[in-house]
């Protein structure tokens, strides 16, 4: 699990841009999928075929995007001014590293006014985004020649392990749902299904939920369950958030079937994985929003990952989270048979 | 130049010592003596042809970073920064701790989480904590004590004419001083690789007690602010624009013939210079040029982008620069002691 999340942190997708990594996506699928295709928004869709006709679908999806800027205009000196897509946290810029994906890929470094040049008010204010700009040590003209605005840039952000079994790295919102879905398939590949299982790596998560909208609607599925990411308990904060190693968030609250939710965490009991409820009154931010909603309705389920520092460079889990999303997951498929009719309804 | 390993050692003022060792060896072969002195100062005597004077180049070993300062229940590091740092730059920063180099993330609560007055606001570096993935204090306990010390864990890397790396501040320094010590000197010269120069120029003082030179040039890293959104008068340095000499900084007025003739010098040897144009900073001139009795000291520096953060900028040709003038110096010394 850890190389493979290792992996997956290290591709470079902002929203928008995914095609950038859908073919190395594919590629995981591949192996443990009877299918894999990428549709026309870029979703990557594998699926794993029941041994009846007519059967019916599950769909699991995690989002593969990641938050990231983009180049606005570059000035006179070859500095480079940035937008933000998705929801960069600022204060995390000055001094950041980036990788422009330029002609070719170009490492810069995110500058801000130095403190000496702040006045007196400044000082304690977070740099704005349009005051930041990127430095790449490049000359203005070799900068003109190989970047154009509109490039995607992302944050570099290494991968490191830290104790306990954790990791930290970029990305890993939602990358880390992405790897369950290839590990899950890896753990199903022995089993016959009672039903069709797409999982789907979707697109712009983070700018609108295009990638679980379309999905949702193309491949019409009999209910959904979405793998996303929610807040792991800090020093500063434990509201709304889980402590790392405490297994899977399972959400209820309006975006949720409830009996589809219910079997969740049924399954989780009867199986010994360890997860906690989390409640949202109203919109989870995530893409079990927009899949509640496709074509004509989805019955759907959130399963979320702890994590800390969330959109940053230094997003946080720990990996026996991971795990037990995707035991979940696995045990949920290999009892569930196609006779949805006796439970699955509101 | 060793400059891309010096800059890759972890030595933050009070822990210099992976950077003294690396030093030591590689001057070992070309020094009379080596004097490692109560603080982690290395004094290396290089014999001239003459020792009826004494003259003394200056660098600086440690680099600013942080050191632990409290573990908490959940195994959490609390720290304090070491030498001047931007709180802005350390948020979401990678680092290491410890002589075993254990990995850690600065940290903060995420955006989501924060109410709109913090999310405007630089938070206190005390309201920051080093996250290592330890689930209790005692399993950190296993791996960090109080008093370990921690640095940016950033990479060297190479950004076509210009170098990309933590402490360039001042390694450079050091690396073009191990190049200098190679050659033949006119008069007994001490190579000083001082420790504790960001937390006070405290190497320096002392130092210069010992060696009482009659002349001191300080090898540098200086701030240069021509970045996107400043005025060329705030520049400080210009990256690219050669070394940059100083008449004064916050801690030093340089003796005018001094300043003069590094000018003067690098001039007629061809060495592209530019002046430091703000009284900004200060460095171990500050401390040298006090000492026993008054020492005629200069500076000269590497300009140097987001200095004091992980990933600070120097140009290759200016660090070349800095070199030919301290090298030219020395070769004209009698020049500068008259």
């Amino acid at each position: 699990m850890k190389e493979l999340l290792r992996k997956l942190s290290g591709l470079r997708g902002i929203s928008g841009y995914e095609y950038r990594i859908s073919d190395k996506i594919s590629e995981l699928f591949k192996p443990v999928a009877d299918e894999v295709h990428t549709d026309k928004l870029g979703n990557v869709i594998a699926v794993k075929h029941s041994t009846k006709v007519n059967a019916p679908r599950l769909m699991i999806e995690a989002h593969m995007d990641e938050i990231g800027l983009m180049v606005r205009d570059i000035d006179e000196n070859g500095f480079i001014g940035f937008v933000n897509i998705g929801g960069v946290d600022t204060r995390i810029l000055p001094s950041c590293e980036v990788i422009i994906h330029a002609k070719e890929d170009i490492c810069g470094v995110i500058g801000a006014k130095p403190p000496h040049l702040q006045t007196a008010g400044e000082a304690d204010d977070v740099s704005k985004i349009q005051d930041m700009a990127i430095d790449t040590g490049l000359s203005a003209d070799k900068v003109k020649s190989l970047v154009s605005v509109g490039d995607a840039i992302t944050i570099k952000g290494g991968f490191c392990e830290l104790l306990g079994g954790r990791v930290s790295g970029k990305s890993l919102d939602d990358r880390a749902g992405v790897a369950v879905l290839v590990k899950l398939l890896e753990k199903l590949s022995d089993v016959k299904l009672d039903f069709d299982l797409y999982a789907v790596s979707a697109v712009c998560e983070e700018v609108n939920g295009s990638g679980a909208a379309t999905s949702g609607y193309a491949i019409n599925p009999d209910m959904a369950v979405a793998i996303d990411v929610t807040h792991g308990i800090t020093p500063d904060n434990s509201k709304n958030a889980f402590e790392l190693g405490s297994g899977v968030a399972i959400a209820k609250g309006p975006n949720l079937h409830p009996a589809l939710t219910d079997r969740l965490i049924s399954t989780a009991k009867n199986n010994d994985i360890k997860y906690n409820v989390e409640v949202e009154g109203g919109n989870t931010g995530t893409d079990a929003w927009l899949l509640q909603v496709a074509r004509e309705g989805i019955p759907t389920a959130l399963l979320s990952i702890p994590l800390r520092y969330m959109h940053t460079s230094v997003e946080t889990l720990e990996l026996s989270d991971v795990e037990a999303v995707c035991s979940l997951l696995e045990r949920f498929c290999v009892e569930l048979d196609c006779d949805l009719e006796g439970w699955l309804c509101i | 130049m060793y400059l891309k390993e010096l800059c890759e050692l972890d030595g933050v003022s009070g822990a210099e010592n992976a950077v003294r060792s690396f030093i030591t060896d590689k001057i070992k072969p070309y020094a009379d003596s080596i004097t490692v002195d109560a603080i982690g100062n290395i004094i290396a005597l290089k014999k001239g042809k003459s020792s009826d004077k004494k003259v003394m180049l200056s660098a600086h070993t440690d680099e600013v970073g942080f050191i632990i300062s409290g573990i908490t229940d959940k195994g959490f590091l609390e720290f304090k920064t070491v030498g001047g740092i931007d709180t802005r730059v350390i948020i979401s920063k990678r680092v290491r701790i410890g002589k075993n180099k254990l990995s850690g993330v600065i940290a903060m609560k995420a955006i989501h989480l924060q109410d709109k007055s913090e999310r405007g606001k630089v938070p206190k570096v005390s309201s920051l904590y080093i996250d290592i993935g330890a689930k209790s204090r005692e399993e950190a306990e296993e791996h960090v004590s109080l008093g370990d010390y921690a640095v940016f864990d950033a990479d060297y890397e190479l950004y076509g004419d210009t170098v990309k790396s933590k402490a360039i501040d001042d390694r450079a320094g050091c690396a073009i001083l191990i190049e200098l010590i190679k050659k033949d000197v006119q008069y007994d010269t001490y190579f000083c690789f001082m420790a504790q120069e960001e937390v006070g120029l405290r190497g320096a003082k002392i130092a210069v007690a010992r060696v009482k030179p009659d002349i001191a040039l300080v090898v540098e890293a200086t701030t240069c602010a021509d970045v996107s959104g400043a005025e060329e008068k705030d520049y400080v340095t210009s990256l690219g624009k050669g070394a940059a000499v100083s008449f004064a900084d916050r801690s030093t007025i340089v003796r005018e013939d001094f300043y003069r003739n590094l000018l003067r010098v690098a001039s007629e040897e061809k060495i592209s210079v530019q002046t430091k144009m703000a009284l900004a900073g200060g460095n171990d001139a500050g401390a040298i040029h006090l000492a026993v009795g008054g020492i005629k000291c200069a500076s000269v520096s590497v300009p140097c982008r987001y200095i004091h953060s992980p990933c600070g900028i120097a140009a290759v040709s200016d660090i070349e620069a800095v070199y030919r003038l301290a090298d030219a110096f020395l070769n004209r010394i009698d020049e500068f002691l008259e």
